[in-house]
């Protein structure tokens, strides 16, 4: 029904004109109405995120979820030398624009309270980073699509540096960084992609669904895979890259923290699934023990260094990492549940996980520290809040009826049918998450209450309520209908699947077999 | 002849100006002498920048083949043209708060700017030495403008000194050539490579003059006194610096490379890529520990002039091409800096050290903006458009089979990144310490400009493919 319209690039550019309209009237606000102008900008925010989910939605609504290609495609003539503006969507990456654009306006209201000074800039901020991450899942060009994907850096490294906690310099740094150390190794990949698209075509593109079709011979194929993955394991992050996530958690704000492992996370998975699965297939297949066993240890090893964490962010940041683990064993199972789950779990953690940062974003509002062993008890004063984060801790469990069960089973299914020792590893990897998750929800909500400062502790607000009901309607709903999502990703990841099969190398097929 | 006048035109205008304005300055006599200089000064720059394009870009060889003028040059001049002109304006709140405000100035940048004419169209190696020769005698004077400040004298002499050493490479490295071949003109030296291959002469002649041009782009191992002049001479001749002559040397160093030592390309590839690597790590490591922003911006520069050597190095017209679209960024970006760096001013002077910047975001916000995309753009962050200097400035390098010499440079542009990180934290993440006073407008309208054309340009597809259009007829000039 909207095809014609231009409802990608509209996506992307409402957000950048929000920001730039909040910059310019902060501009002309005199000194006397800055206060007006702080407590206007998180609604104006509001505001924009609002229009941006509503059309979203209608997107989601009229995409045709039979259709496995590309739809939404806009193409505009850009660079010039085959470096176009080409943005479209199809079943994988449309519901990751669902996903950010649901979970921008919740950080935003949940920050219009919990952030306390320089509100113009944070929301200035947080749009330009709604509209850089709905750019990245739209881009169908892979310079437009770097492009996003780095810029991704610019606002959080402000989010992180400017409204973090104590140790918030070396957290930025140390995330940009690492992730630019990443990216430019893939630059490198895309920058051979061009010369090759060039040299095979005849004419150079970056189209990404056209490059799919180089010819790419195996030793090339190899050091390929690793710099794209080089940059998607930092981004994901797996094993053992994955030390500035727990840093970068823990400094940021609440709702950075929501974005950084709802979304910023899924760049690398979505990665994975765009790039590493379709261009270098004979590579994937000789990588994928690879990328399982650094899965399974993640899922373990971090599952392990959770339980010891004193702090709850840093506790739920390895939880992230674990998770993030399912993901990629699932991706490279090659199957359809594997790769079905791997999208599922990305969705479902995206919720799951941001609802957790939320629920500690909460109780850190109110007490001002993180520090496990602080809290106990909070059952008797804060009865609702014990009973949104249960749920929310089951669900990152992996309760059957929530939507972490779904995605951490599908991948599991998939596993199985590839190597049942990767399944059992990862299953393991479940009973772990049971036991930090279960110690963290004891220790806070539950035993006696033994610090006297919790005597002046609230329950959760009308706002707050609102925020951890709507990601606890969501979870439940996935996990009872999971169908919703997996009913528009499944032909994508069938077309997906088919085509990998069609472009392996025979030998390596009979090798893989 | 009169070919000859019409080829030359933008030349001749400013060897006339020259003369012109001296003159008129011996009879303009009041308070406003420097400013009526300034302004025929800028008034002739920018029409000699467009000259060329006014003239419908002739072609053709000019004074017996001494000069040549094609796209390459017109393109050249165009942007160390209008450079050129922006810094003269932005030197003038400085000068004239500093006393230092006389009309002699603006004569030495039309001879620097002449200077940069002859070398960027120069077809014979004395037309090369000539123009290098004019610019830097003009450059030397302008580090040393403020006579009084022993710094400025010291970046003076150091620059003179080290300056007159290099002239002294490249010139013994030309009469080898010239000893080795016959011939001191360009085509002819490439007929002679040509027929009769490379002898050791001529590869010995090629390399002291590449090291002579080296320093004249403050490449590493050839960068030493670049820290020093930087930081001593007066800050918008500092920017002046960072931009326009690095664009010319940079030019003549291509045509240099194309032009009579095209068949010798075996040879000096070598020599651009170890120049390369050695730039961008020393720029990279050697601005670390910096803390004062002109020394940052000096190895800054030396980074980013490897980087430009990159493409240099594939030695296709798509190198070439790499190389005009990255030095066009880098001198928008270093223009634009320096015009943000020249507001840093407190109500005693000038302060220089990157810790004053603290807080800048809440004290100064449109400077800590506009200075912040600049920093993002030179760390080649997308979507600015340093980023896309670096992708098309490495796309000829992978083309070429480079793509180690790529991954170098990637891996030092992350080192990088982490110094102009350092400087954006510093205006983000600190505390005010010092309040700047209000910059002049002329300054923040150049700032703000530079920062429009880095961050938006890109987006918008009527500028890009006109000038698109222009880089693909400057790159194919030289082959």
């Amino acid at each position: 029904m909207f095809a014609e319209l231009p409802i990608l690039p509209a996506l992307t550019l409402i957000p950048i004109i929000g920001a730039a309209f909040i910059a310019f009237m902060s501009r002309l606000t005199k000194a006397d109405g800055r206060d007006q102008m702080e407590r206007n900008a998180p609604r104006a925010a509001l505001l924009v995120s609002g229009i941006v989910l509503l059309l979203s939605i209608v997107l989601v609504g009229d995409f045709d979820a039979s259709n496995p290609g590309f739809q939404y495609v806009d193409d505009v003539a850009w660079l010039g030398g085959g470096i176009r503006f080409i943005m479209g969507v199809d079943g994988i990456s449309v519901l990751f624009i669902l996903l950010t654009a649901f979970l921008t306006p919740l950080c935003i209201l949940a920050s219009a309270t919990s952030i306390k000074e320089r509100k113009v800039d944070y929301m200035i901020a947080f749009l330009l980073l709604e509209a850089l991450m709905i750019g990245v899942f739209c881009a169908l060009d892979l310079v437009l699509f770097y492009l996003f994907f780095e810029a991704v850096l610019i606002p959080m490294f402000i989010i992180i540096g400017v409204w973090g906690g104590a140790n918030r310099v070396y957290a930025s740094y140390k995330f940009f960084l690492y992730t630019l150390l990443g990216s430019v190794l893939m630059l490198a990949a895309i920058l051979w992609l061009y010369q090759a698209g060039a040299e095979q075509f005849g004419q150079a593109t970056m189209d990404m669904r056209k490059l799919r079709g180089l010819d790419i011979p195996g030793g090339a194929q190899t050091w390929l895979w690793l710099a794209f993955f080089a940059s998607f394991a930092v981004k994901m992050p797996m094993w053992p890259v994955h030390t500035w996530l727990p840093d970068a958690h823990v400094q940021a704000p609440t709702a950075g923290s929501v974005i950084l492992a709802g979304i910023l996370l899924k760049l690398g998975g979505y990665g994975f699934l765009r790039f590493s699965l379709p261009y270098f297939p004979d590579a994937s297949v000789q990588f994928a023990p690879l990328i399982f066993w650094l899965s399974v240890i993640a899922i373990i090893y971090t599952s392990l260094v959770a339980y010891r964490q004193t702090d709850m962010k840093k506790l739920i940041a390895y939880s992230s990492v674990a998770h993030m683990g399912f993901v990629t064993m699932g991706i490279f199972t090659f199957n359809f549940q594997g790769i079905q789950g791997g999208i599922f779990q990305m969705i479902s953690h995206g919720l799951v996980s941001g609802a957790l940062f939320f629920c500690v974003g909460v109780i850190y509002d109110r007490m001002h520290t993180r520090e496990i062993a602080f809290y106990g008890g909070l059952v008797k004063r804060m009865p609702m809040f014990a009973a949104f984060f249960l749920l929310f801790t089951m669900a990152n469990v992996g309760l059957p009826g929530t939507s972490g069960f779904v995605g951490e089973i599908l991948t599991m299914l998939g596993a199985y049918q590839v190597n049942p020792w990767i399944a059992a590893g990862a299953a393991m990897g479940m009973i772990l998450s049971a036991m930090y998750a279960l110690h963290l929800y004891r220790e806070t909500i539950f035993g006696e209450q033994v610090n006297e400062k919790l005597d002046v502790i609230t329950d959760v607000t009308r706002r707050e309520w609102f925020i951890l009901g709507t990601l606890a309607f969501f979870t439940i709903l996935l996990g009872v209908y999971p169908a919703l999502v997996t009913d528009i990703t499944g032909p994508a990841v069938e077309q997906l699947i088919s085509n990998f099969e069609a472009d392996l190398t025979p030998v390596e097929l009979a090798g893989g077999q | 002849m009169l070919n000859a006048v019409s080829l030359m035109a933008p030349e001749l205008l400013l060897a006339t100006q020259t003369i012109f304005v001296v003159v008129i300055g011996l009879f303009v006599k009041d308070d406003n002498q420097a400013d009526v200089m300034r302004y025929i000064a800028v008034a002739m720059l920018v029409a000699f920048a467009l000259m060329g394009f006014i003239l419908g870009r002739p072609q053709g060889m000019a004074f017996n083949g001494m000069l040549r003028v094609d796209d390459f040059g017109h393109y050249a001049k165009l942007i160390i043209g209008l450079t050129a002109a922006v810094a003269l304006i932005f030197m003038k709140p400085y000068f004239k708060e500093e006393g230092l405000d006389r009309f002699e100035f603006s004569v030495l940048m039309l001879y620097a700017v002449l200077g940069m004419s002859i070398m960027v169209s120069a077809n014979n190696l004395l037309a090369l030495y000539i123009g290098i020769e004019l610019q830097t005698l003009a450059l030397y004077i302008m580090a040393a403008f403020n006579r009084d400040s022993l710094r400025a004298s010291e970046a003076g002499l150091k620059y003179f000194v080290l300056g007159a050493i290099s002239s002294g490479l490249l010139l013994y490295g030309a009469s080898l050539i010239y000893g080795f071949t016959g011939f001191l003109d360009f085509d002819g030296i490439a007929t002679v490579i040509a027929a009769d291959g490379m002898s050791v002469g001529i590869i010995g002649g090629m390399v002291f003059m590449m090291c002579g041009l080296a320093f004249k782009i403050s490449a590493a191992p050839f960068h030493m006194w670049t820290p020093d002049v930087y930081e001593g001479s007066p800050t918008p001749v500092t920017g002046f610096f960072a931009s326009a002559p690095k664009f010319a040397a940079m030019a003549l160093i291509a045509r240099l490379l194309f032009g009579p030592l095209g068949d010798a390309f075996e040879q000096w590839q070598q020599v651009v890529a170890a120049i390369a690597i050695v730039s961008m790590f020393t720029g990279a490591i050697g601005a670390l520990s910096q803390t004062n922003i002109k020394r940052l911006m000096a190895y800054s520069s030396i980074a980013n002039m490897g980087y430009a050597l990159v493409p240099l190095a594939a030695g296709t017209v798509a190198g070439v091409q790499g190389l005009l679209v990255f030095m066009t960024i880098y001198v928008i970006t270093a223009v634009g800096v320096f015009a943000a760096i020249l507001q840093m001013r407190i109500r005693n002077g000038m302060v220089e050290q990157i810790s004053d910047l603290s807080g800048l975001a809440q004290s100064n916000r449109p400077l800590a903006v506009v200075l912040t995309m600049f920093f993002f753009s030179l760390a080649g962050i997308p979507p600015l458009l340093g980023f896309f200097g670096k992708f098309f400035a490495f796309y000829p390098a992978v083309e070429a089979g480079l793509w180690w010499l790529v991954v170098a440079a990637l891996v030092a542009s992350v080192i990088g990144a982490f110094y102009y990180l350092r400087v954006i934290k510093t205006m983000w993440f600190d505390e005010t310490n010092v309040e700047f006073v209000r910059g002049p407008m002329s300054l923040r309208w150049i700032g703000t400009g530079a920062a429009l054309l880095i961050g938006l340009v890109i987006f918008l597809p009527f500028a890009t493919t006109p000038f698109r259009g222009l880089l693909d007829s400057a790159s194919a000039a030289l082959f």
